[in-house]
Order: C-alpha cells, then structure tokens, then sequence
C-alpha cells in the first residue's frame, strides 16, 4: 500500500504514515465487524448443535443481532462497582482490546497482503498477546469483586502456563522454513494438503496439536475457560462490567479466534497459497486464506459447545506434564526429521503424502461417527404417524364460528 | 524483625444467585485461594410453608400443593401423598390405575434424573448435553401433558387412583419414546458420561463412605452411590413394584473410589436405564379396568398418625401425616432427600477447590424447592 502512496508522488514519510493509516482504520473496522458477526454466528452454531434455533429476529436470519446488542451495550449505563479502582477499571477492557488488535500487525491476509510483514513477526505476535493477560488480571483485581479476582488469578496462571506450549509448538514450523516472517512461513508450505505444515510430518502434526490446544487456552474457551467459568464464577474477570466495556471484552474475546485462526492458516494450513495455474491472483489468495481461517474459527466453537470443562490443577497438569514434554518431543523430532530428511526430497513427498492419508482416514472414522450420532437423533419420536386417536365426539359448533356465520 | 507473611481466609458469599446453585441456595464459603476451608449452606429462601397450609386445606385440596414440593418430580409426590392418604381410609386403587401410576413416576424419575444430570454436566462447563437432554425432557413432558394435560405439575394422581385413563394410542407413543430415548441416552453417555475431562473432574471427588452416608441418612441414589443396595421399592414395596423385575442399581467405583461424584452420576444414568426396563414391562402386563376406586366427597380419615415411604426421584420421600379426624391435616411433615443432601456438602466441601463444590452440589441432586418446602 506504501507504494501506492509513493506513486502519487508523495514524500516518503508521508505515504508510509498514510499506508498506515489506512491500514489501521481498515482493520479496526474490519475486527468490529468480524467479532459482531461471529458472536451472531457462534450462537446460531451452538444453537444448531443444541436443537434451538438461536438469535433469528433482527435482520434476515439474525444476523443483525450483533448490530442490536451493540447498540443496547453502548446504550446501557456504566455501572462502577462501590470501592473499584476507578482507572485501572476503565483501562482493562481496552488493554485487552489493544492487545488482540495490535496482533492484526503481522497477521497475513493471503500470500500477497500482509499490512506488516515483521522480520520478526511470529515472535511480535507471541509477545503482544501477553497485553491480553494483563488486561485481565486488571479488570480482575480493579473490580473488586470476589469472583473478579478469582477469575483474574486463574487467568494469569492459565496464559502463562500455556504460552509455552504455544510458542514450543511453533517452534518446528519456524525450523522448517527457517524464518520467523509471517511471508516466509507461508511460502515454506505449498498449495496442496500434503504440503502443509500440518500433514508435514509425524512431528509437524504433533506441533500443531499442541499449537491448537495451547491457543483455545490462552483465548480462554472451553475447555479451558476457567477464567469466566460461567457456573463457577458467575462471569469471573468481567463479572463486574457493564455496558460499553463489556461490549470491549467481548469485542477482545471474539477478535481473539481470528487472530488463533488466522495463525492456524498461516503457520499450519498453507496459508493463502494458490496452485500455480490460477496465477497470482490476491483476491483468490484472500478468499482461500479466509476459508481456512473460517475454519479454524469453526473448529473451535465445535470444541467449545461439546467439551466439558477442566479443572485449575488438571489445567495446569495439562500443560507442564503433557503437552510441554510432547512439545519438547516434537521439537526434537522435527530437527532429527529435517536432519535425516535434509538431501532426500522423496521421502520428504513419501511422509508427507502419508501422513495426508492418514489424517483422510481418520477424517472418514470421524465422519462416521457423526453420521451415525445423526441418525440416531433422527429416530422418530412424538411423530404424528402414531397420533393419538381422538375419541369420536359429537361435533360442537363454537362461539367464533357462530359469529361467523 | 521475623516477619512471617501471614494470609487470611477470604469469605465469599456463594448464592442466593449464582449459576450453578440451581434454585436459591446460598453458601458462604472461606477459601484461601481456590480451597474450601468452610462451606456452610444457608438454607430457607424457597420456603412456601407447604407443611402449613397442609393443615388449612381439605385432604384432596392438598394434592396441587404436593406438585410444588419438588416441581421435578410432581407425579412421584402427588403418588406418594396419595399413597399415604389411601393408607388412611383403607382404600386400594384399582389395578389399572396402579399400573398407570408406576408409569407416569417411572417417566417422571426419567425426567428427573435427566435433569440432574444434566445440570451436572452444565456445572461442569458442557453446556451442549444438558439443552440435549431438556430436549429428551420434552418428549417425556409431551407423553404426560398427554396423559394429565399439564407439563410441569400434573396433579395426576390423586386419591383413589387417577384423574383420568391414558388416552387411546399413548401406549404406542410411549414405546416409540423408549426406543428413541434408548439411542439418545446412548449418545449422551458418549458425550458425558465417557467423556476422559468429566471422568477426571468427577473421579475420586468427595468421597462419601457407606458409614458417612448413613450417619448423615443419605437416601436414594445419592446412598446406593456408596454401595449400599436400599430401595424403598424393593425394600418395603408398594402398588404393582413386587410384580416387576427391574434391578437396584449401586455405585461400583467405576473410575475411583466407591461413593465419589462419578458414582453418585452414573447411579443416575443406569437408574434412568432401569426406570426404561421397568416401563417396557409395564406397558406389557397393564390391564383394563377402571382407573379409580370408589372414594367419598368428603374425606375423614380416623384419628391417629402415618408414615408412609416412596421412592422418588430424590430418594426414599416421606410422608408423616397425623389426623385427628376432621376434613383437613392436623400435621403434616415431608421426609425430602435434598435435605440431607444438603447437610453433607459442609463436610464434604472441605478441603476442595472452588470448582469441586459446583460438582458436588450438582452430583447430590439438591433441588431447592423440596429442601425448604
């Protein structure tokens, strides 16, 4: 974008200060809208799982509820709890708001548009989410409420805990592709499955597990939203807020599955990349990259709506005596893997197509599963096939008929 | 100066509205940190005085009032006050009546237990299988609105027998649930009860020992999850039960030790499986007839005091009822599992995290309405 700017012939500062203007007004807009119309579409999903049929009032389908909510959160009166740090209250929400945004920086949209393409970009987006944590703990301990802080606490240990995970099971794509630029670790995969990272290698797989699980931790969803365990701690860190501020967590919590989705994309499922006959085309890159981002984001409202949830010291087992060894595991594993593998380009292609239809096979197990939870759902009941036969009365003409008439 | 860093117990107050309280209870706990030290229930915020206006109504006027005292179970109260009153009068139902009031409890246990479950594995955070399982719940609310024409207090059962036959064609109905119901229950347990994250929160959590039960006089499937086999309708039967084979189930300790929550849950889960069993057979073996005995307008009973004994949903229910032969109770006293549900959570909750306390509170099947009546 700095280059369109250039070519009309303005001074260097001046259009690099404009490019990211720009950028900035577009992805603000972009996360309010996205986190609004996924808070609409996470409860239709929850709802389509649960038999109901969710939010379908406002708008064709529902789908201007999120516009309403926000319209009524905005509307409401801030209410500040008695004895409440008064700044520190009003500056949580937004902490996080920034912490989730300042994200959008190094995240790509496809292969060709990165807003900034950061030398060290995984890295900036692994250290900039830590704002989130903080946001928290401070709405926590600012509330002062009982449930806050307790929700405050057991974020703070939750996001550390899981950072490592998180950061360990990017480490074996930034080996691969030897880069830690967002650019870089996109154009290391191919168009196909099979050369993804995900389908790379056993190792490479495990890595993203690990990433996976590690990120629904740190955006705090079940089975790991211990922080704002609903029917434990009634809303946890944000039990206290009202009106626009709450509106700001959820704007912070609902950006945060674009952020895990889109480094999923990135990082994991090759990205935006194209097969090389349909050319470099941008808007195509966008639209496969947001696909697969759609995807990531869906998979995790599914875990989210089936799991139950753990407990603080099984969290935290979880992490430090599993995934970190298995972690440390698939860090070792990748470097021997791209050791042994290093001048064989055909077992590169023999692993990675294997593991491809490995991941086919298990998808078609999984699908059959589901098809038969499906069927089984459908068995009928209360039809109308077996209607209870009425007894045979004597027809009474009634009062609306003999008006009527 | 040795300083020691001293910390202090913080109180939180756990009710009268919070989510996982179900009702309105409210427990003050001191934690330090996440650990319980002390949880001590407070109880009395649903009070109605139900045992009061007992005394004020006439004998049938009070069978709507049972409904109220567990609102999950209504047919099994309604059955069980007018079991009692029957007692009283020396009248006997006719056998179709029987036979039809051990089908809408057995379904009303179902629903029930459903309900325990299912708020169960909500506490635990699997908010999906608990909207699943009001759906089942529905269903069985269908087949009694059919039967009574009311959802949730049916005022059903009532003294002499029942308010009305089954209509032509429920039977059929009822099958059609059962086989529905068996592949949904199924599916839920694949979901819930085998679920590795809901084995690991439930396993080995507030044990409570077949002593500590007794002591503490656990009923129902909250005292066979210890593994103590006791039943009031196996132990001291009532109407067609003694015809019926169906199984007591007791807790085995299936993923830790005997009486922890898990067992206290799948005691649910198979009592739900049994209460099928017993309905399949029941829908067999009911014969025609009249569907109520012969009882006069006004009802006085002989002076003198009963107790009668059911087995509800929430376990072996009570009803003591002393006459002094007038039209209306001289005093009337409900014997509710809840109660003493809730007098063991203080001493079980010692000791356990935060999040333990919603499971335990969730695995003994409190409800709030038949605890403070």
């Amino acid at each position: 974008m700095e280059t369109l700017f250039l070519d009309l012939g303005l001074p260097h500062t001046l259009s690099s200060f404009l490019a990211m203007t720009v950028w900035a007004v577009l992805l603000i807009h972009f996360l309010a809208i996205y986190a609004g119309v996924t808070s609409w579409v996470e409860r239709r999903v929850a709802a389509k799982m649960q038999s109901r049929v969710g939010p379908n009032r406002v708008g064709p389908q529902g789908i201007l509820q999120w516009l309403a909510d926000g319209v009524k959160l905005i509307l409401k009166e801030s209410i500040d709890p008695e004895g409440a740090d008064r700044f520190m209250f009003y500056l949580a929400p937004f902490l996080m708001v920034c912490g989730v945004f300042a994200t959008f920086v190094v995240l790509p949209w496809g292969s060709f548009i990165i807003p900034a393409d950061l030398n060290v970009g995984i890295l900036y987006l692994i250290s900039i989410t830590a704002l989130v944590v903080i946001g928290i703990l401070m709405a926590g301990w600012a509330s002062n409420s009982k449930w806050a802080l307790l929700g405050g606490m057991r974020s703070a240990a939750q996001i550390v805990t899981y950072e490592i995970p998180v950061a360990m099971g990017l480490l074996p794509a930034i080996m691969a592709a030897g880069s830690l630029q967002m650019g870089h670790l996109m154009a290391a995969q191919g168009w196909a499955p099979w050369e993804w990272f995900a389908f790379q290698n056993p190792f490479a797989a495990l890595s993203f597990f690990l990433f996976f699980i590690g990120s629904i931790a740190e955006s705090n969803r079940i089975p790991f939203d211990l922080p704002e365990a609903e029917s434990e701690l009634v809303a946890g860190y944000f039990t206290e807020y009202s009106g626009f501020k709450f509106a700001a967590f959820s704007l912070a919590e609902f950006g945060n599955t674009w952020v895990v989705g889109a480094v999923t994309a990135a990082v994991f499922l090759g990205g935006g990349n194209l097969p090389a006959f349909l050319g470099e085309s941008a808007i195509l890159s966008l639209v496969v990259f947001t696909a697969k981002t759609l995807f990531a984001v869906f998979l995790l409202m599914w875990i989210r709506w089936t799991l139950p949830r753990f407990r603080i010291d099984q969290m935290m087992d979880f992490s430090w005596k599993y995934m970190l060894p298995l972690a440390f595991v698939a860090f070792f594993g990748q470097a021997i893997y791209m050791m042994l593998t290093y001048e064989s380009a055909m077992a590169q292609q023999i692993i990675s197509h294997g593991m491809f239809l490995v991941f086919l096979l298990v998808l078609f197990k999984f699908t059959g599963r589901v098809m038969l939870n499906v069927r089984e759902q459908l068995s009928p009941v209360n039809s109308p096939a077996s209607d209870l036969v009425a007894p045979a009365q004597p027809t009474v003409e009634t009062e609306a008929q003999a008006v009527t008439e | 100066m040795n300083k020691e860093l001293t910390t202090q117990f913080m109180t939180i107050n756990m009710g009268p509205q919070h989510p996982s309280t179900h009702g309105v209870i409210r427990f003050i706990i001191d934690t330090d940190g996440e650990i319980i030290h002390r949880c001590d229930p407070d109880i009395g915020y649903l009070h109605r005085s139900i045992e009061k206006i007992a005394e004020k109504v006439t004998w049938q006027g009070f069978v709507p009032y049972t409904d109220r005292v567990d609102y999950l179970c209504a047919m099994n109260a309604n059955w069980a006050y007018s079991m009692a009153v029957e007692k009283m009068i020396g009248v006997e139902a006719p056998r179709r009546a029987e036979f039809i009031r051990v089908i809408v409890a057995e379904l009303n246990r179902i629903s029930s237990h459903l309900i325990a479950i299912g708020t169960t594995a909500m506490d635990m955070g699997a908010f999906t299988p608990f909207i699943q399982l009001l759906r089942e719940r529905e269903y069985i609310n269908d087949l009694l609105e059919m039967a009574s024409g009311a959802r949730l207090t049916y005022n059903y059962i009532c003294i002499g027998g029942v308010m009305a036959d089954l209509p032509l064609g429920w039977s059929e109905k009822c099958e059609e649930f059962i086989h529905h119901f068996d592949l949904a229950m199924e599916q839920m347990n694949r979901l819930v009860t085998y679920n590795q994250i809901f084995i690991n929160r439930m396993a080995n959590l507030a044990v409570v020992s077949p002593q500590m039960a007794q002591a503490y006089n656990l009923v129902g499937p909250n005292l066979r999850a210890s593994g103590i086999k006791r039943d009031v309708r196996r132990d001291a039967p009532y109407s067609v039960y003694p015809e019926l084979d169906f199984e007591i189930p007791v807790g085995k300790g299936l993923e830790g030790e005997v009486g922890d929550c898990y067992d206290r849950f799948f005691v649910r889960v198979e009592e739900i499986r049994e209460s099928l069993r017993i309905l399949r057979q029941c829908l067999k073996m009911i014969p025609e007839g009249e569907v109520m005995a012969k009882v006069k307008k006004t009802i006085k009973p002989p002076a003198g005091h009963y107790y009668v004994r059911h087995e509800t949903p929430r376990g072996d229910t009570g009803y003591f009822i002393q006459s002094d032969g007038t039209t209306s109770p001289y005093r009337l006293k409900i014997r509710s599992g809840s109660f003493t549900g809730m007098s063991i959570i203080g001493e079980l909750a010692k000791g356990t995290f935060i999040a333990d306390l919603v499971a335990i509170i969730g695995s003994l099947d409190v409800v709030a309405p038949e605890l403070d009546r």
